[in-house]
C-alpha cells in the first residue's frame, strides 16, 4: 500500500486515514444499502392505509421484532453513511490532520446518533 | 539520461487534462448519469447532516401523544414543510439512484444507452414519487 507519496506504508509512513480494510467498506456499503433499502419498504408497506394517529404510528414500533429490526436497520444506517461520509473527505480534503479530524467527528457523531435512536425506540 | 529527455520532451507537447476548476462547474455540462451521481453525494451528505434533525422528529412521534400533537404543530408550518420535502426528495433520489448503482455493480447495464435510460429512469421515479409525497405534505388529498 503506498501513501500520498508514492512510498511503502510502515513504520512513520504507516497510513492513519483512508480505506485500508479494503473491499470490506465496500462491501458492506452495498449490504447496508439492501437493508435500508427492505426497511424503507417495509416502513412504506406497513403505512398503506394507515390512519396517522398517535397509536396506530407508536403501535407500528411497540413489538419487540419491530425495535430489533429498526435498531438493525439504524446500525446499517450508521455503518452506511460511515463509508459514504469517509468516502467523501477523502475525496476532498487533502490535509491530514484535517481529514483525520473530520473522519473522527463523523464516526463520534454516528456513534452518538445510534445511541440516542436506542432510547427513542425503546421509550415506545 | 538520453531515454529521460526524451520522455519529458514528449510529455511537453502532449495536452494535459486536469480536473475541472471550481469556477467551471456550472458551465460543465454532465450526461445524466453524471447528474444522478453528484445528486447522489449531495443527498447522502445532506441527509447525514440531518439525521440529528430527523432522529430529533421520530423522538417527537413515538415519545406521546402530547410530544406527537407536537409534531404535527412542527410540520404544520409551510417552511417546515418545504424542508421535510426537501428532505424527501434527498432519500428517494438516493435510494433510487443507490439501486441503479447495485445493478451496475452486478454490471448489468454498462453499455452507454441502458446506462443512459436507466440514469433517466431515476429521476422519472424519484421527481413523481417527491410530487405525491409533496402533494399529500401539503394537504392536497
Amino acid at each position: 500500500m503506498a501513501d500520498f507519496n508514492g512510498t511503502v506504508g510502515i513504520g512513520s509512513k504507516r497510513l492513519v486515514v483512508g480505506a485500508h480494510y479494503g473491499i470490506g467498506g465496500f462491501l458492506a456499503q452495498r449490504i447496508t444499502a439492501i437493508v435500508l433499502t427492505a426497511y424503507v419498504l417495509l416502513i412504506a408497506v406497513r403505512m398503506i392505509g394507515m390512519e396517522l394517529s398517535y397509536d396506530n404510528w407508536a403501535g407500528m414500533f411497540a413489538p419487540v421484532w419491530m425495535k430489533v429490526v429498526s435498531l438493525v436497520a439504524i446500525l446499517a444506517l450508521m455503518y452506511h453513511a460511515w463509508v459514504g461520509v469517509r468516502d467523501i473527505w477523502m475525496d476532498y480534503i487533502k490535509p491530514l490532520w484535517l481529514r483525520l479530524s473530520l473522519q473522527t467527528l463523523t464516526a463520534l457523531w454516528l456513534l452518538a446518533c445510534a445511541v440516542w435512536s436506542v432510547q427513542i425506540l425503546w421509550r415506545v | 539520461m538520453s531515454m529521460s529527455t526524451a520522455a519529458s520532451a514528449t510529455r511537453k507537447s502532449r495536452p494535459e487534462f486536469r480536473n475541472i476548476h471550481v469556477t467551471q462547474i456550472v458551465s460543465y455540462r454532465l450526461p445524466a448519469a453524471g447528474i444522478v451521481s453528484i445528486l447522489h453525494r449531495i443527498s447522502g451528505a445532506v441527509l447525514f447532516l440531518v439525521l440529528p434533525f430527523l432522529l430529533w422528529l421520530l423522538d417527537l412521534s413515538l415519545t406521546s401523544e402530547i410530544s406527537f400533537e407536537r409534531l404535527r404543530g412542527v410540520v404544520a408550518g409551510p417552511i417546515v414543510k418545504l424542508i421535510l420535502l426537501g428532505l424527501i426528495w434527498a432519500l428517494l433520489h438516493h435510494l433510487i439512484a443507490g439501486i441503479r448503482y447495485l445493478f451496475l455493480d452486478l454490471h448489468i447495464g454498462l453499455d452507454p444507452a441502458p446506462s443512459r435510460a436507466s440514469a433517466l429512469a431515476v429521476f422519472a421515479v424519484s421527481v413523481p414519487l417527491t410530487v405525491l409525497a409533496g402533494l399529500r405534505l401539503f394537504g392536497v388529498f
